[in-house]
């Protein structure tokens, strides 16, 4: 028997799911067009207080930049960043899209945190068996629907906070190409440099810029006499920096005060593109 | 995807779609030359792997909604979102009771959603009331499974 193939047949095909997937991604680059900067801020340890880090980025641009800035929880599983904003729900349902919440310093936030209800994972409602096989799809999905159908108007930047993880970096790179970088928060400790070292080769091998390293925890600060003591061993952040040729962008003291933070990532403003 | 008649050597022509609700689909293709209609019965497992991608199996008939896939996959809260108010559904199609008792029956996470796809759909083929009926046959032309 004989018959032709799919390349042979010159008629279109019906469900055009390529065509559908280009015009998925060119809905995220349309919404992100009045965005001037979207910026990663990844790490590839978990508890290195990556989104606590966001959260006085956040803040810390919308000083700079009133009005002008945006927050994606990416973290879907675990997501922090609206409640370290105190951005709540309900999320509005325009026309053109869903609008964000707003947090503190009137920043801009999307997470699953303002969809799930409290004290719930994240879980799907499609059929539980090899629910590993898409999982990742459909979390890419999410993603994809936070970039792209949020009303996020002008800004002067978009920061998107990341999973812990080497990977997460690349699958945004992959729906945002024109990413303008990324920013890298490690611990003092050896073990956080080597794994960050590891996602931090992941955007390099993937052509993400990488714009700085913030070393969190950097010490811990003391708020009767002010002294910054040690609190870990290493000195992962300058090793990084160094290791990688970017700068050392902070230096972060333990300090529960979220405002020293803030005002301590000012300065990193000064090196975004 | 394609389907091709070997006999007659010709591409078979789409005529519907189906979402049971079980989580498989179903399409069927006829030949325009000898007219034999075949169908293909996609498993949960091959549905779910085409649907995580956010696309609709047989094209897309309309517009995507804002967080379309969120809604569709994610379990969420009830009050996660607030909607238009009644009054920007002004002109839209009305819904009947009956209509209505079945759209209470939608987790309301989807259900401001799954109200905007079903005016969308009635409102383009100049429907003014959408019925239990009308929401059946939107299922089967748009592939709206559990909706």
């Amino acid at each position: 028997m004989t018959f032709r193939t799919y390349f042979q047949v010159d008629g279109g095909d019906r469900s055009g799911l390529a065509a559908q997937v280009a015009a998925q991604r060119a809905r995220v680059t349309d919404r992100l067009s009045s965005v001037r900067r979207v910026i990663a801020v990844l790490s590839g340890k978990g508890g290195v207080g990556k989104s606590w880090v966001a959260a006085g980025l956040a803040r810390a641009a919308a000083r700079r930049w009133p009005d002008g800035v945006g927050v994606v929880d990416a973290d879907l599983r675990s997501p922090t960043v609206a409640r370290l904003l105190d951005a709540v729900g309900p999320l509005a349902v325009a026309p053109a899209g869903v609008v964000p919440a707003r947090g503190t310093d009137a920043v801009r936030v999307i997470s699953t945190d303002l969809l799930l209800d409290a004290g719930r994972p994240l879980t799907w409602r499609e059929p539980a068996a090899e629910r590993f096989v898409w999982r990742g799809t459909l979390e890419a999905g999410v993603l994809r629907e936070f970039l792209g159908d949020v009303e996020w108007g002008a800004l002067e930047l978009l920061l998107v906070d990341l999973p812990p993880g080497a990977d997460g970096v690349a699958d945004l790179h992959a729906l945002v190409p024109d990413l303008t970088g990324a920013l890298v928060v490690t611990i003092p400790t050896e073990e956080s440099e080597r794994s960050v070292a590891r996602a931090m080769r992941a955007a390099a091998d993937a052509g993400i810029g990488l714009l700085g390293v913030i070393e969190n925890m950097s010490g811990r600060h003391c708020g009767a006499c002010g002294a910054i003591t040690p609190l870990f061993d290493g000195d992962a952040g300058a090793r990084l920096a160094a290791a990688f040729g970017v700068p050392l962008v902070a230096r972060l003291p333990f300090d529960p005060a979220a405002d020293a933070a803030v005002a301590a990532l000012a300065t990193v403003m000064d090196v975004l593109p | 995807m394609k389907f091709l008649c070997i006999d007659c050597d010709a591409q078979m022509a789409f005529e519907e779609r189906r979402q049971p609700g079980d989580g498989t689909f179903a399409a069927s293709f006829r030949c325009p030359r000898c007219g034999r209609a075949v169908a293909m019965l996609a498993n949960p497992m091959e549905t779910q792997l085409v649907g995580a991608l956010g696309v609709q199996i047989g094209g897309r008939e309309l517009d995507q909604a804002p967080f379309e896939q969120v809604r569709r996959t994610m379990e969420g809260r009830d009050d996660a979102f607030v909607e238009p108010p009644a009054e920007a559904r002004a002109g839209r199609p009305r819904w009947s009771p009956a209509a209505q008792a079945r759209l209470e029956r939608v987790p309301r996470f989807v259900r401001g959603m799954v109200m905007k796809i079903y005016g969308e759909y009635a409102g383009e083929r100049g429907i003014e009331e959408i019925t239990p009926e009308i929401m059946d046959r939107a299922r089967v032309d748009l592939g709206l499974e559990g909706m």
